[in-house]
């Protein structure tokens, strides 16, 4: 692989950017691998890398229905934050966004990561009660989170409604600084160039349709361009984890829903941060392009369609236009949907099956994309040792049936 | 957008309406028996079809009855409407 630099652009000036190297490779895909890693998302592909980098595991090929970063990876609102409650989503949340931090020279293509701080809003005494306790709880975690009062909070957003008239005053927020966006496809885009560079085979096109086992081992994956057989398959299909899990004979508690978003016409830069509201269950951001980014809830159906209900969309729309009337007169251009892959307490779920050698990461719902690195990192570790990395052990399949659930469903104000 | 017709009512916007989620899930006969793995298969596992989807939604504003749908998660179609208690109907495929 060639390395991007200031040097390779100005050589590739001179022959007009005709001549840049393809970003990763299409190769034939081998009868046999080591591993095979099922979905190029941005969690798939994070896993292939760290199976390389970290553990020396290249004999690889990660297969992909559609093309790269097509499933919710290119769909989302890109938030990275690791404000959460509980100290096992703290700790895992933060291990990723350490990650962040250095993800663009790591993988040497710029992923654009842009720390422009996360602000959550409080409309009553309750929800400010609430973030304050989040706030205390993270800090003892050691992760930056302060609180705003009204007056910081309009000096930070002067565009924010918070007249005291407002249908949705606000009286405070709580701030992670460290939380920001990242581009989604380049993560896509980053982590597949920098996994084919270690000689890992992405296959896009092809679609796992089997998974073949004998009694309770894995042996490799039917798919629509024939058997692959590999001691270790690993699951990471977001929205279809459930479909491949029966592939498997397995259940999973997820159950797989719509979840819309929307930008704006491009605008002048006018909202220097994130904005989320849990109440309202607004999440609005501004691109590099100048475009709103806005996120809706989910639909309340299960669905494998990538489109939701246009219902959904003009509620959030209201709440946005109470919050910043300054909005009211954009066009939106355009909407879309990814499925989420919800679990009853919104955790994800990466470890271990009762199959030996199938390995799933999934559940990661609404709020996947920014521990893209970090959930890439601890799976390849599960899949490279056959045992958890310390941060992904309280994420096992079992705690279901033992009770030992990690609720971030309210804890975690908007889930994204 | 769904338009449901509620067995009751008629059709209605979706709006109208509360999701339940799978339908036909038969709480444990004999809860002192009960393995903790069958609880957890009663209480958070999910069919999740990709394709026709047996589940229950209740016209919350309107009779706020509650009832059966087989739906289609792909096409979003509905394909039959059925009370609470009555047999699934047999479906073309
Ligand atoms: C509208 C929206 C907004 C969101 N906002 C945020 C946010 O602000 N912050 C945040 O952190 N998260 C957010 N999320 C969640 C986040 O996008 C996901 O949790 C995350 O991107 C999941 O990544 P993934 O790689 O696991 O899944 P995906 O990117 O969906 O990748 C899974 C891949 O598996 C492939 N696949 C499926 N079945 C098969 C098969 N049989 N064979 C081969 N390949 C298969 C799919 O084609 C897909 O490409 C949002 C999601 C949506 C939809
Ligand atoms: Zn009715």
């Amino acid at each position: 692989m060639k390395s991007y630099s200031i040097f390779s652009l100005l050589r590739n000036a001179l022959s007009y950017h005709q001549n840049w190297q393809a970003a990763w490779r299409s190769p034939e895909p081998k009868p046999a691998y080591d591993v095979i890693i099922v979905g190029g998302g941005g969690h798939g592909l994070a896993t292939a890398y760290y199976l390389a980098k970290e553990h020396g595991i290249t004999n690889v090929a990660v297969l992909e229905k559609g093309w790269l970063g097509g499933g919710n990876t290119g769909r989302n609102t890109t938030i990275v934050r690791s404000n959460y409650l509980w100290d096992e989503s703290a700790r895992l949340y933060e291990h990723s966004l350490k990650l962040w931090e250095g993800l663009s020279q790591d993988l040497n293509f710029n992923v654009m990561f842009s720390q422009r701080g996360v602000l959550n809003l409080a409309h009553n005494l309750h929800d400010l009660r609430e973030l304050q306790r989040r706030v205390s709880a993270i800090r003892l975690n050691g992760i930056d989170s302060e609180i705003l009062n009204v007056e910081q909070v309009k000096e930070m957003v002067p565009i924010l409604n918070c007249s005291p008239d407002s249908r949705y005053p606000v009286l405070g927020a709580s701030l992670q600084r460290r939380g920001g966006v990242a581009r989604h496809d380049a993560v896509a885009w980053g982590f597949a160039r920098a996994a084919d560079a270690r000689g890992i085979d992405i296959i896009q096109n092809c679609e796992v349709t089997g998974i073949r086992r004998d009694g309770d081992r894995v042996l490799g994956v039917e798919t629509t361009r024939g058997f692959m057989a590999a001691p270790k398959v690993a699951c990471v299909t977001a929205g279809h984890s459930s479909v491949l899990a029966a592939m498997a004979g397995l259940r999973l508690p997820i159950e797989s829903h719509p979840l819309q978003a929307l930008v704006s016409e491009p605008i002048k830069p006018i909202l220097h941060t994130v904005v989320m509201s849990a109440a309202v269950h607004v999440y609005v951001s501004q691109s590099d392009k100048g475009e709103l980014v806005l996120g809706a809830g989910i639909d309340a159906y299960t669905s494998y369609a990538q489109r939701g209900s246009l219902s959904v969309i003009e509620e959030i729309m209201a709440s946005t236009v109470t919050l910043f009337p300054i909005f009211s007169r954009l066009k939106m251009m355009r909407s879309w949907g990814g499925i989420v892959d919800v679990c009853p307490d919104a955790s994800p779920i990466i470890g271990k099956t009762p199959i030996r050698g199938l390995y799933f990461n999934c559940g990661w719902g609404t709020g996947g994309f920014k521990a893209t690195p970090g959930s890439g990192h601890v799976f390849a570790h599960t899949i490279a040792r056959d045992e958890p990395h310390p941060l992904n052990a309280p994420y096992a399949l079992d705690r279901f049936a033992n009770g030992s659930l990690i609720d971030e469903h309210g804890a975690a104000a908007v889930a994204h | 957008m769904l338009r449901i017709p509620c067995p009751y009512c008629g059709p209605r916007d979706e709006t109208e309406f509360a999701y339940g989620g799978e339908a036909h899930i038969a709480r444990p006969q004999n809860p002192a028996t009960t393995t903790d793995a069958d609880w957890a298969d009663f209480l958070f596992m999910r069919k999740n079809p990709k394709g026709r989807h047996r589940e229950r939604w209740m016209h919350a504003r309107g009779c706020r009855q509650w009832f059966n749908v087989e739906r289609d998660t792909v096409t979003h179609q509905i394909v039959t409407v059925y009370r609470m208690g009555e047999p699934p109907p047999e479906t073309p495929r």
